[in-house]
Formats: C-alpha cells, structure tokens, sequence
C-alpha cells in the first residue's frame, strides 16, 4: 500500500469531505493554498486574528444549514475562544433542547517538543473531556487521521481534533480507497499478552517503539490506541486487561485530572478488570508544569521511552 | 406614515402581550404558583424595539436574542405557552426545560438561541449572516444586545468580522444605559456607542426606542439596505428598563426613583395607544379589547405551562449530542 504522511493524509480528508459536500465551509487565520485553489475564498475562509468572532461563527454558521471546519492552528491560540467553544459550542445543542444540529469540526496541534515554550506547547483534550457536548479526536497515524476526519466533518455535532505537532511528517499506509473510521472504536496498534499500554497521540509511537525493544527480552507489550477520548471505547482496554492483567497508560499532557487518569479510573471501577489485575496500574504522563523553552528541560517535562519501558518492567515486577 | 392599520394593531398587540407576558412571568417567579425555578430578567420598558424590529423580518431571517429575550422572542412570533412552560422548568417548554428563561428558542421560526453570556450571541448571530451570504438571496440576521454587552471584545470582533465580510446583519443595540447599575457614560470610553460601529465601517442609526413607529420607519429602511447584502447595520435604540435588573432582590436596583418614575412616563405602549386613538385607528373599547384578549392567551399559556408534566430527572440524558 502507499505511504503518505499525516500532513497529506489530512488534506487529502479535507479535500474528499469538501469536494463531497458544497456546503462544508473552512476559516482559519492561516488557510491552505492547495484547498483555496480548489474551491475558493467563499469555501476556504481567511479570517482575521480574531478567534471568538470565527469560532462563534463556525457555530451560528453550522446552526444555519452549514458544515464549519475551523483551523485554530495551536491549541493554546483556541483559549481565547473559550466561551464560544464551552458555553455556545457545547451547549447549545442541549440547552435548547437538541432543536438543532451544529455540525462543527475545530482542528487544533498540541504537544511539546517544538522549543516554543509554554504559549505554544500545551495538551489540552482532557480540559475538553471535562465539557460535555464536544467529541474529541486524538489521532496518531496518517491513516486515523484520514478516516476520523472523514467522519467528524459528517457528525452533526462539534468535533475537536488534537494533532501532536510532532506527528506531521510521520508516514503511514493509507489506502488510496474512501473509507471513514468510527468514533469510539480504539485501535490495537501491536498485540500483545503481558501488558496492555494505552497511549496517547504521538505517545502511541513512543509505546510502539518500546514495545519492540521489550519483544527482544521477551515480554509481549499490546499496545492501545483509544483513538477518540469522546467517545472513549474502555471495552476495548477491558477486554485487552483481561487478557495481561498488567496496565500502563500512557499521556504526554499533565498528569492531574488528564486523559490518563480518567482512563485508569474507568478500568478501575470495573469489579471484573479490577479483580484480573496482577500489578498495580501506572500512569506514565508530563509532569504537572508549563512546557519550558530549552530542550533539557522540555524533554524532562514529558514522557519518554525510558519512562515508559521503566513502567512497563515495574507492573512486570522487574 | 405609511403603516397600515391592521399591522399598526398588530405590533400594539405584540407589544401588549410582551408586557403582559414579563408581567406574569415575574409575578409567577415572585412566588405566584410557588413553582417558577430560576430568573426572570424583564423586557418591560423596551418593548417598542422587538415589536418595531421583528416586525420588518420574515420568517426566514434569523435573530439571536440575550438574556432579556422574551420581548424578541414573542416579536419573531415564539408561541407563548411553551414560553411559559420553559420558564415553569416543564417538558413542553421550547427546550424541554433545559434552558429556562434566559434560553427560550424556537429555532422553527429563525431564533439561533437566546445567550446567558453578554455579547455572546454576537459571533454567533455573525456566523448565521455568514450562511445567509453564502446562500445568496436576500436573507438576513437581527441580533440584540445591550449598551453593556459592547464593552465585550466579542462585540468588537464581530463587529469587525461582519464589516470585512460585508455580511446582511443588524446589530440592534438596546441602550437601556445600564449594565445591572453600571451607566453606559461611565463605561463606554468616549460615552457614544454608535461611534463605535462607525470605527468599524458600518452605517449607523440611534432612534428613540420608545417609539414603535420610529423604530419600525427606522429598521424598515435597515433591513432593506441589508437585505442587498452589501454589508452590515448598526442600529442603537435608546430606552430604559422599568423593573430591577432580574426579578429577585439579590440584587439592589441603584438607579435614581426620579429616573425610573421618568422614564415610565414614556411608556411606549401607552404612547402608542394615544397616537393610535388620535390617529383614529382604534378606539378605547378596541384598546380594551385587546388587553383583555391578550390577558386571556397569558391566563391559557399559564395553564398551560401550570398542566404540563416537569420533566423526569433521567431525560436530563437527551440531547447532549445530536445523532
Ligand atoms: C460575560 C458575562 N459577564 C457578566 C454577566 C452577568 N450579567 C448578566 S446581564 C449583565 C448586564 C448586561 O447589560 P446589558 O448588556 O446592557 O443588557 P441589559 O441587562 O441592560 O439588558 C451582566 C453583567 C454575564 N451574564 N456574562
Ligand atoms: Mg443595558
């Protein structure tokens, strides 16, 4: 099959839903020239530096008929439209009484490892998991990233999907077919019998790459990729901890109230799962601090493969 | 003046039962029934600028309203008994009580929600022109706010937005000249809210709010320049709210007595009533007739909203997403 990256294989998304549906309409303050050529300034929005007004826009847009795809670009610029994205986006699907459909997708990058410091570095999807009515989106391969945005661009409801900034160049097989992907389904990236890690983003690389260093000593590391944290597929993490009994989540955001914990406090609850564990589950996540600017620092501040593997031995008991 | 009768006791009417309606609504939540959870914030005073407004759209223009949203609501033609029981907290309300007073909508007939968050409707309602202008046509989007909601930057970056992209909306400003007890002089810089629409390239227009036909004559003209989609329209009415910020005493009323009392005097409904006597278009028994009949449609939507079932706790469940 063909190897695209996960930049290509975003715009190639984007491309197929607005070459499907003439009413998907984007803004963004730093638009693609390739998607402007094709369908133009009407479609493809340059907004000013303004993102409350476009990002409530995306709403009423969406509430009026319209599909609104809206690049925010870092996560950290999309704070400033707090109050369109939590108090209008989320809700207004419910407080008027599921009236009308408000389909919005807003793309945003996360993650540290660029060396811009804190304004520019951050992970914020558990942020978004504590606001009901967003579906959340945290791909890690040019091939999830196709066929998730394929289907956020058709939910009728507001979407958000995270992009690790580091994932951009990274390659993967994606078919040259049409196909979506379904929320709420997580992916076995590597099987495995010893431990289960779930991992995060570009974290599921890291997991992957420790994974196959464990095979050489012999341990069998099954490695899950939720995919989407709304809605978050916790039989697939069940069924794979009932088979190795041994739990490391993995999450480059903060450690406090992240995606991690939410996820080890539902497999936790669970009487069967918590009966068939064999080692204490561990998180492996950032540490709770603003990202910092210089390389020693910023690499410290998130998770690795040493801290990984370093967890993964510890539910082994080695 | 170029209004015919029948439309003239229309909006008389529409003004009326917006009264009568924030009247009742605040007598109810007062402790009437017992029964009205939540807040009331009373469009009473200001009832000239929905009616003179919504009377100039079509079913198909879209409005966005606030939290003093009944006036709008009633204007754009929401049916008062599931008004009522939205207020009440009942399931037969607008939003299946889920949003109460400060949320009615009846997407229906073009209402994009009615905001809790001061100027938050403004994006919103800016987005909504952005599907009007797309579709072409000549559709277009009225949405309402205070003179306290312009001090937000989501005012001014819709404002900013709607200009560079020529969008068909009215931003209609009800200047009541205050935020809670906060005086517009002491919070706009430079104390003119329309110079603000001007910096942002649009045409602007204040009118005495407290006059239906001005307001009326005025946004008639409005609309129709929006209408040809060639941008937007600033418009800012003057007027005042008779009752305290919200209906409850959490909050002090600061505002002068002598004020109040003076801006009661210029209560547009009754300004409107003499001017329609004088004009020889109805008369005191008409008057009287119509307050009866509107007192009668609030008697049934309290009934009504009284009757309905209260929703039960689990369909708190529905509606987080649509499917
Ligand atoms: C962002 C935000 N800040 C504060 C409030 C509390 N609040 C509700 S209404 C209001 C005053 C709004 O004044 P104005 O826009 O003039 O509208 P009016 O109440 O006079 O109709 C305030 C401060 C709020 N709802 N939202
Ligand atoms: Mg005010």
């Amino acid at each position: 099959m063909r190897k695209i990256t996960y930049t290509q294989a975003t715009m190639e998304a984007l491309q197929e839903e607005f070459r499907r549906n003439d009413r998907v309409i984007s803004m963004s303050n730093d638009i693609s020239v390739e998607l402007r050529e094709e369908f133009g300034e009407e479609r493809i929005r340059l907004t000013p530096i303004s993102e409350s007004a476009f990002v409530g826009a995306a709403t009423g847009l969406a509430g009026s008929g319209f599909v609104s795809v809206v690049d925010l670009r870092m996560a950290t610029f999309a704070f400033v439209a707090m109050d369109q994205m939590v108090n209008q986006m989320a809700k207004i699907t419910y407080m008027f009484g599921g009236q009308a459909k408000f389909p919005v997708l807003l793309r945003m990058s996360i993650g540290a490892g660029i060396h811009m410091a804190a304004q520019h570095s951050i992970s914020p999807y558990s942020m978004y998991m504590n606001v009901p009515g967003l579906k959340l989106i945290v791909p890690s391969t040019p091939y999830d990233i196709k066929g998730l945005l394929k289907t956020a661009v058709r939910d009728p409801n507001p979407v958000i999907c995270f992009e690790h900034s580091a994932l951009a160049m990274v390659t993967g097989e994606v078919p040259e077919e049409e196909y979506t992907l379904p929320f709420g389904k997580a992916d076995i990236k590597r099987e495995g019998q010893d431990v289960t890690v779930v991992a995060l983003s570009q974290m599921v690389h890291e997991a992957l790459a420790v994974a196959e260093a464990m095979e050489k000593q012999g341990v069998s590391v099954e490695v899950v990729d939720p995919r989407t944290l709304v809605p978050l597929d916790s039989q697939t993490i069940k069924k794979s901890l009932a088979k190795t009994g041994r739990f490391v989540v993995v999450d480059e955001a903060c450690r406090t109230c992240g995606a991690a914990a939410e996820i080890l406090a539902q497999v936790a609850e669970d009487d069967e799962v918590f009966r068939k564990l064999k080692a204490t589950p561990q998180r492996v996540c950032g540490i709770d601090i603003p990202i910092p600017y210089s390389p020693p620092m910023e690499n410290y501040a998130i998770p690795d493969r040493a801290k990984i593997a370093a967890a993964v031995n510890k539910v082994l008991g080695r | 003046m170029a209004i015919d009768n029948q439309e003239l006791i229309r909006m008389y009417r529409t003004m009326l039962t917006i009264r009568r309606f924030d009247e009742r609504a605040s007598k109810e939540f007062r402790g009437g029934s017992g029964t009205v959870p939540g807040l009331v914030h009373s469009y009473i005073g200001q009832e000239a600028i929905a009616t003179g407004v919504c009377f100039n759209l079509r079913l198909d223009d879209r409005i966005v309203s606030n939290h003093r949203g009944h006036g709008h609501l009633i204007s754009k033609g929401a049916d008062v008994r599931r008004m009522m029981a939205e207020i009440f907290g009942k399931k037969t309300g607008y939003c299946k009580g889920k949003g109460g007073s400060m949320h009615i909508a009846d997407f229906g007939i073009g209402i994009l929600g009615a905001n809790g968050i001061v100027a938050a409707g403004l994006p919103i309602a800016t987005g909504a022109a952005l599907a009007a202008h797309l579709e072409g046509g000549d559709k277009i989007v009225a949405v309402f706010f205070g003179d306290g909601a312009t001090q937000e930057g989501e005012f001014h970056e819709s404002m900013n937005l709607a200009s560079i992209w020529k969008l068909p909306i009215v931003f209609v400003c009800e200047n009541n000249q205050y935020g809670v007890n906060t005086h517009y002089k002491y919070a706009v810089a430079g104390g003119s809210i329309p110079r603000r629409a001007k910096a942002y390239n649009m045409p602007v227009r204040s009118v005495d709010g407290n006059d239906v036909v001005a307001v009326y004559e005025g946004a008639k003209e409005v609309v129709a320049r929006t209408r040809e989609h060639i941008g937007p329209y600033f418009l800012e009415f003057k007027t005042y709210r008779w009752s305290m910020h919200f209906e409850s005493d959490a909050i002090p009323d600061m505002r002068p007595k002598e004020e109040i009392e003076a801006w009661k005097k210029k209560c547009p409904i009754v300004r409107f009533g003499k001017k329609l006597l004088k004009m020889g278009v109805v008369t005191e028994k008409d008057l009287a007739d119509i307050n009866d009949e509107v007192m009668a449609k609030i008697q049934d939507a309290v009934d009504y909203a009284l009757e309905s079932p209260l929703p039960a706790p689990e369909d708190a469940l529905e509606d987080v997403f649509s499917v």
